[in-house]
């Protein structure tokens, strides 16, 4: 069907539902096969609206209910993030910035950015 | 590493009511949200909640946010970190990693609340990628909290509540509505809310679908037609509408990578809305110290979202001793029975056997 070729599953990454069924006849049977093959869930959203839709695909062919597709893997981070933000977190979990931000939880001068004082542990 | 008693993932009506109800009690509660305000998706309701039963009957979704805002900013228990995206909960060591305005951020809680609400269901068809083509939720984002119109001419898709008080809204707002249409045989939403948009001559075609949306640079059109018993088009039913957008208002899946990371058991249960963790009567999931309420458990309405954060919250509150075995044993009883009462209505019958169909799974789990 050429409709197949105009509807897109993965907006992120432009996947067609085509190539997600061709994907499936040429042997992929589970989520994380069809995303290796053909990038869909791969994109910022990192399959959020995607996903159901590749998993009742790949249930429909095999005859199967969605439950039993296997599910892929959420690893963090769960959007894409800036490998610098990374390189910038120190191993005590803080930084030391002071420009905003909640200092409950950065380690800062027993106030929170909205304007408490952190009486916590 | 910075620590909390109790982290809550998701400002919305859940989150909130979880970390006043955990706070009142007298826990340490971080609330985390990635936008700047606090509210959730009730910011963008600007339509009265509906009900005889709950106390928020009669109130814009709106208002409630403002009162809850309000509620959360003057309590010293509370920090509300806005602005803050979660990025990963790491099971191992129980770490919460943020993507924040000052870098990402480390966080350690002692219990931590999943309130992520839900993401939108998308439909497949030709054109379905074209400018044009929103979500219910972008809709609304747009109208109710920009002030911004979508377009001339809407087809909505989908008449849950959801897509006839959007619909309503746009025809208040001096968008055409140039029809509904529902899969289903018969309408999702409430009569009251279906009833307001007929009076306005919009139409609602039960088993039609979406055959194609049409256009080169944008929408420009769309053709709709009617489903046959195996959700098929039938051929010469088509009916072609003059449209500049698609809203899509197709159902919602609970948002639940954070359970998924720290393994907590889940189960695919179509009325809930898709995956959704185990959890018992404590809103605890099978990852003792995680808990969820609201959307991400199952997807309802803000007025049980906020019972089951009100649960959550004391739950949590009890099992880090701030509450005595006795006022928490009468409170729980008196959320649960308040959560029947929410669900007593014939719209809920789906979701109660849905529940019924999760809480029997976690009952063969805790017997095995």
């Amino acid at each position: 069907m050429s409709d197949e070729n105009t509807i897109i599953v993965c907006r992120c990454e432009d996947v067609t539902l085509g190539e997600i069924r061709k994907a499936i006849r040429e042997g992929a049977t589970t989520l994380d096969e069809v995303k290796r093959i053909t990038r869909a869930g791969m994109g910022p959203c990192q399959g959020r609206t995607c996903r159901l839709l590749v998993a009742g695909e790949i249930a429909r062919y095999h005859r199967k209910h969605v439950s039993e597709v296997l599910q892929s893997r959420y690893r963090p981070p769960v959007k894409p993030v800036k490998m610098g933000d990374f390189a910038a977190l120190s191993e005590e979990g803080g930084n030391s910035q002071e420009e905003g931000g909640h200092r409950q939880a950065t380690g800062g001068d027993g106030q929170c950015i909205c304007g408490k004082a952190v009486t916590g542990k | 590493m910075k620590t909390t008693e109790l982290a809550i993932v998701g400002a919305g009506p859940a989150g909130v009511c979880a970390a006043l109800e955990a706070a009142s009690c007298g826990v340490k509660v971080t609330l985390i949200d990635r936008e700047e305000q606090i509210g959730g998706q009730l910011v963008k309701q600007t339509h009265k909640f509906f009900g005889w039963h709950e106390k928020s009957a009669g109130t814009r979704g709106i208002v409630i946010s403002g009162d809850l805002a309000d509620q959360v900013k003057a309590n010293p228990d509370i920090c509300f970190m806005g602005s803050a995206e979660a990025l990963g909960y790491f099971q191992d060591d129980g770490v919460l990693l943020l993507e924040t305005p000052v870098g990402i951020q480390k966080l350690k809680p002692e219990r931590l609340l999943i309130a992520t609400g839900a993401s939108e269901k998308m439909i497949l068809f030709p054109g379905n990628d074209l400018p044009g083509v929103y979500g219910a939720g972008a809709v609304q984002t747009l109208m109710n909290v920009h002030g911004v119109r979508p377009g001339k001419s809407v087809l909505m898709i989908g008449s849950g509540n959801i897509g006839l008080i959007v619909s309503y809204q746009l025809a208040q707002a001096g968008v055409k509505v140039a029809a509904v249409v529902e899969a289903l045989p018969n309408i999702g939403g409430y009569a009251v809310h279906a009833s307001k948009i007929r009076r306005l001559g919009i139409p609602i075609y039960t088993r039609h679908s979406i055959k194609e949306a049409y256009g080169t640079a944008c929408v420009e059109g769309a053709i709709i037609w009617q489903l046959d018993d195996n959700w098929q088009g039938i051929a010469g039913t088509e009916k072609q509408l003059d449209v500049d957008v698609i809203c899509l208002a197709t159902g919602l899946t609970p948002l639940c990578e954070f359970l998924w990371q720290a393994g907590a058991e889940m189960a695919y249960i179509p009325e809930l809305g898709g995956f959704v963790p185990l959890y018992d009567e404590n809103m605890e999931t099978t990852v003792e110290g995680v808990y969820v309420a609201g959307d991400a458990a199952c997807i309802e309405e803000a007025s049980t979202a906020m019972a089951e954060g009100r649960l959550a919250g004391l739950a949590i509150a009890y099992s880090l001793g701030k509450v005595p075995a006795d006022e928490f044993s009468r409170k729980r009883a008196e959320s649960l029975k308040e959560l029947d009462e929410l669900r007593a209505g014939p719209t809920s019958g789906a979701i109660v056997k849905g529940l019924a169909v999760m809480k029997e799974q976690m009952r063969k789990r805790v017997s095995q």
